[in-house]
């Protein structure tokens, strides 16, 4: 993402002939007011104000219906007492964990496949990717029925080390951790793909001079490739670390949250104070507080950037 | 030999990767395959018996209503972003204005917004425009989304055609919208695919907003009907996994046509060429 917003160059015309200014710069503002006009409407009216009214509407108390009863600050106040919203938090802290620890390794490790000198990997690498291509209601469904305790072929993997009908989805930690390795299996070819395109970017040469010098394999990767994906690396943990902030749709249809609120998320949890309670006043201020973790990563992230590149640091 | 034999630990992790991203496919189309008689006597093994009975009472049920509404609202969607990402990236890329890196920012700083944020203003605002429970209601969260990363890519596409090309056809006496549809736009194809794959794909998965939006069975997206599906399919899984195996053949299809441009498409704007 910070290569993202390196940014866009506004390319200079040849500076504009002085002739009838006025008019010219009037012209000027009509034509680029009309090219930006159908972007600027669809997002004021789909994004930014909607953001504006859910920071408002988490002020009052409201069902949905009718007018709302102004109560302040009493749906932050009420958050921070609320034992569900912490638990959220903390679940949404294990998914943003598992994607910066076992995705993105493992899509490195994926991607290392990829280019590795065996037969066959062209069509491996084309099934590796299909996770990432299917909607994630029916990974969800499909993992369901993995994990199905009679039924389920993961119940008939795990009994040969003497584990018998687990019942993955009915108990908190299992069921974390059962949709935890489903976010993996759904996401780690994503990094895989951003991953392949930083190796294959990274001069040959370096690896033949490496080569002369008698380096192995493993030196090889560890003071070459691993050092030039830094970039890489730092960009994808950005991408999980927001993503994992937005996780919903996977924990919505396996879990719904439960049980019991085990699995619960920021998101989930919104979702049931908004549309399954009508608190909607209380669910906008935790909307609220999801816009904000991510506006406070992704300005962090933005300074971070900015100081690395005044220092001059490559990466 | 030596050489072989140090490939071997290479070929088992290759194919333990295989296994592990490859096998839910598996299942999922060999259970789709089975009748239920053979489902419950051998849940794992491969279909022996091939019955295209489940495919047909999945139709009966209405699996191709969700398939049309998704593939309307996709579509339109799709290229109506495209349209209107083209055009607003033409000033934000080429063109010399105050507000410029401002209004850039605001777009791009659409891709780490929380949809949650927008999830009740949004379904108000399609109970107050009448559009709530039409499959009309989708599309304006959907193109509002798809800008940011379309915008994106576009521009940093743009920014790479030469400006010489521009002054050409201004001294041919052309304007910026003749400079846009006749110069730029043609040019704009490879980026414009990109955009086209990366945003199909997505809204052809997308979910919460269908989630809200949509409440009769009828106007449901494949998504949202394949999760009411569950309910009704509790006890007929080969017919469930008929279902999730036809809604994810479209994208399957395509990928395997088109692999490169799919995975190029997918990795966005995170993989610059």
């Amino acid at each position: 993402m910070e290569t993202q917003l390196k940014g866009v160059r506004t390319a200079t015309p040849a500076a504009q002939t002085k002739t009838r200014p006025k008019k010219k710069s009037l012209n000027k503002f009509i034509t680029i007011s009309l090219f930006l006009a159908p972007a600027i409407i669809v997002y004021i009216l789909y994004v930014l104000y909607p953001i504006f009214s859910t920071l408002l509407y988490s002020f009052y108390k409201w069902d949905g219906v009718g007018a709302g009863e102004f109560v302040g600050l009493q749906n932050y106040i009420n958050l921070l007492s609320d034992n569900v919203f912490w638990t959220s938090l903390t679940n949404n802290t294990w998914v943003i964990l598992t994607s910066i620890f076992v995705q993105i390794p493992l899509g490195l490790i994926m991607a290392l496949m990829l280019l590795a000198p065996i037969r066959g990997i062209r069509l491996f690498s084309g099934i590796y990717f299909f996770p990432f291509l299917i909607s994630t209601v029916a990974v969800g469904l499909l993992w369901v029925l993995m994990l199905d305790p009679l039924n389920g072929i993961i119940n008939q993997i795990v009994s040969v080390f003497g584990f018998e009908n687990v019942e993955w989805l009915s108990q908190s930690r299992t069921a974390m951790f059962a949709v935890l390795l489903v976010i993996v299996w759904q996401f780690s070819p994503f990094y895989m793909i951003l991953f392949k395109a930083a190796i294959v970017g990274i001069p040959e040469e370096l690896y033949e001079a490496a080569e002369i010098d008698g380096a192995s394999a493993f030196t090889k990767f560890f003071r070459i490739t691993l050092p030039l994906l830094m970039p890489t690396i730092v960009s994808s943990s950005i991408l999980a670390i927001v993503g994992s902030l937005k996780a919903f749709d996977i924990f919505y249809v396996m879990t719904g949250g439960g049980p019991n609120h085990g699995t619960e998320l920021l998101g989930t949890y919104m979702f049931k104070q908004a549309f399954v309670n009508f608190n909607m006043g209380y669910a906008s201020a935790i909307a609220f507080v999801m816009f904000f973790l991510a506006m406070i990563v992704t300005i962090i992230i933005q300074a971070l950037d900015y100081y690395r590149k005044k220092k001059g640091a490559y990466v | 030999m030596n050489v072989a034999i140090k490939k071997v630990p290479l070929y088992v992790i290759a194919l333990i990767l295989l296994v592990f991203t490859g096998y839910p496919f598996l299942y999922m189309i060999s259970t789709s395959l089975k009748s239920r008689t053979e489902f419950f006597e051998k849940p794992y093994s491969l279909f022996s018996s091939f019955t295209l009975e489940n495919f047909k009472s999945v139709f009966e049920m209405g699996l191709s209503r969700y398939f049309i509404n998704s593939i309307l609202v996709s579509v339109i969607a799709v290229f109506a972003v495209m349209l209107i990402a083209a055009l607003a990236s033409y000033p934000l890329s080429r063109m010399k204005f105050k507000l410029n890196r401002v209004v850039f920012l605001l777009f791009i700083a659409g891709m780490m917004l929380p949809i949650h944020a927008t999830l009740i203003p949004v379904f108000k605002l399609s109970q107050t425009m009448g559009l709530y429970d039409t499959i009309w209601a989708l599309l304006g969260p959907y193109i509002a989304f798809s800008l940011p990363i379309s915008i994106f890519i576009l521009t940093q596409f743009m920014q790479e055609i030469p400006a010489s090309l521009e002054e050409a056809a201004k001294i041919d006496g052309c304007n910026h919208f003749g400079i846009f549809w006749r110069v730029i736009l043609p040019m704009l194809t490879p980026a414009l695919m990109t955009v086209l794959i990366y945003n199909f794909i997505h809204l052809w998965n997308e979910f919460i907003f269908a989630l809200v939006l949509i409440s009769s069975p009828e106007n449901m997206t494949l998504p949202l009907g394949l999760q009411d599906f569950k309910g009704e399919f509790s006890v007929n899984i080969p017919g469930l996994m008929a279902a999730l195996t036809l809604a994810s053949l479209p994208i399957l299809v395509v990928y395997i046509f088109s692999q490169e441009k799919v995975v190029k498409g997918l990795a966005g704007g995170a993989v610059k060429e």
